[in-house]
């Protein structure tokens, strides 16, 4: 094979700065979705468990839809399709007067696809409960919600710790799919950096290995979050 | 203290509870026995509001429970209640299961409710497992908490939904014990427990139920002494040769 290796490419400017810049976007789009994806679809997990019909459909509807629409597919309706529907100052708005539109769109378009995956693991864990304690809850005089917020959430967060972290880390890989719409995040940049140089091998490893180093910082974060909620005297909530 | 009048209860086209009318009067303690699935569980929820019923109307305290007026949450907070499988919340502890509803719902400070949950601890002998949390105690000693986190609020009733029945035989004792003694301070308690020993020792009066219905209503001696209902007899003797 003729490849004329060169690591060096890497941290020479300006494309060092690329990928630097590029890792950037990665976090910041990961991050700001995942806050949108954490706490809408907590709203949606816990509707899908309340008593109220009408709730429960709405969130069924908003999981059903957002889950089974690809991603890929999503971020381009959110960016090519929706503002066209806006009338017309609305549209023009979306599409070049907020700041920076395609990183709005696509954390938003990412935030808005995790929170219904996010919302189903919210909603398991609260489900796997059972409702002996939500009637302990009630019994003793908490109304719905103070139930929710002493008694369900605190142990369902603590149950889902595992599925979410690999929500979480599954952000960061999706976050790639920003590319299509113009986010110039780290998948971004290694491709512009093996099309001016040609050293897509050094380039691609690099992302490997920063995506890597992300999803291994999460992992040991999350299994220290697991050891300080964990229950003294039980041993795996989950299988009670 | 406590009505039932003609209380009825459907799950879909299952009938659960048929036409269902008691009443406990303060400082009485009613022992509540029967077949599983008879609906001594559905009777004691519906007390409390914890089960909807769709015909008659229960009161405690003269506020009806069915009433859609009624403030549930308030009500409940008035009748303890007590689980088969206690329900302590499993990520608080010992003392701070006992705090939480008077903090939260009655509003009491910290110091006060501390203070309740200790005394509490002491009464029922576990003063010195405040600090642990439920899952490192014995099934007895977690029901002997329920029963303290129930009292914190003070209630006027206690309800209890078989609290020994998911006990190992040698725990049995503790919890009875601590339930014989409330009942001699003259607290009023609807007990549903296929323990006779305790019917016998503690019970006003004994209701057998059956098929959602009440066979029995009567008087604890009439209940263990004279000639009644083929059913009860049958379902007495099998529990008693246990
Ligand atoms: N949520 C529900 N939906 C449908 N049927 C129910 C429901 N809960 C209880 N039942 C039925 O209602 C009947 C009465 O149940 P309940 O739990 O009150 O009985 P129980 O007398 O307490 O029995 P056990 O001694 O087993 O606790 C049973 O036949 C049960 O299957
Ligand atoms: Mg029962």
């Amino acid at each position: 094979m003729n490849y004329n290796w060169d690591w060096g490419v890497l941290v020479r400017e300006p494309y060092l700065e690329w990928l630097t810049s590029g890792f950037t976007w990665t976090i910041v789009v990961s991050l700001t979705a995942w806050v949108l994806a954490f706490s809408l679809g907590s709203v949606i997990g816990i509707m899908r468990t309340t008593n109220s019909n009408l709730l429960r459909r709405i969130a069924t509807c908003y999981v059903e839809l957002f889950r089974n629409i690809p991603l890929l597919v999503q971020m381009f309706l959110w960016y090519f399709v929706f503002p066209e529907l806006l009338p017309q100052d609305a549209g023009m708005w979306v599409k070049r007067g907020m700041p920076m539109p395609e990183f709005t769109t696509a954390a938003i378009c990412l935030g808005l696809y995790t929170a219904s995956r996010v919302a189903e693991q919210v909603r398991a864990g609260i489900n796997s409960i059972g409702q002996g304690q939500r009637n302990a809850g009630l019994a003793m005089g908490l109304t719905p919600a103070q139930v929710y917020r002493y008694v369900l959430l605190p142990v369902a967060y603590r149950i889902i710790v595992p599925p979410l972290t690999s929500e979480f880390l599954t952000i960061f890989k999706n976050s790639s799919v920003a590319l299509t719409i113009g986010v110039l995040e780290t998948t971004a940049q290694a491709r512009q950096i093996e099309e001016y140089t040609f050293q897509g091998f050094e380039a691609f490893t690099a992302a490997t290995v920063l995506y890597i180093i992300v999803t291994s910082i999460v992992m040991l974060l999350m299994r220290f979050v697991e050891g300080r909620v964990s229950i003294p005297g039980m041993i795996s909530l989950g299988a009670k | 203290m406590i009505q039932l009048q003609d209380v009825s209860k459907w799950y879909g086209d299952f009938q659960v509870l048929d036409t269902c009318s008691t009443a406990v009067s303060k400082g009485e303690v009613v022992v509540v026995c029967g077949p599983s699935g008879s609906g001594k569980s559905t009777l004691i929820k519906c007390v409390n509001g914890l089960e909807p019923f769709q015909k008659g109307d229960i009161t405690v305290d003269d506020v009806s429970v069915g009433d859609k007026a009624t403030d549930l949450p308030k009500l409940r907070s008035r009748i303890g209640m007590v689980f088969q499988n206690f329900e302590l919340f499993p990520h608080i502890t010992v003392a701070e299961n006992i705090k939480l509803a008077q903090l939260k719902v009655l509003n009491r400070n910290e110091a006060e409710a501390g203070q309740k949950a200790m005394q509490l601890l002491e009464r029922v002998e576990l003063a010195d497992q405040a600090d642990k949390f439920p899952a490192q105690l014995s099934g007895g000693q977690q029901q002997r908490v329920a029963i303290a986190r129930a009292l914190a609020m003070d209630p006027i009733a206690m309800l209890f939904d078989e609290p020994t029945s998911a006990l190992d035989p040698e725990m049995i004792n503790e919890v009875l014990d601590v339930m014989v003694e409330l009942a001699s301070d003259g607290m009023t308690m609807m007990v549903v427990t296929h323990e006779m020993g305790f019917a016998r020792r503690v019970a006003n009066r004994v209701i057998f139920m059956d098929e959602g219905r009440i066979e029995e209503d009567c008087s604890k001696d009439e209940f263990f002494d004279s000639q009644r209902g083929d059913r009860a007899q049958t379902f007495l003797s099998k529990i008693l040769h246990h």
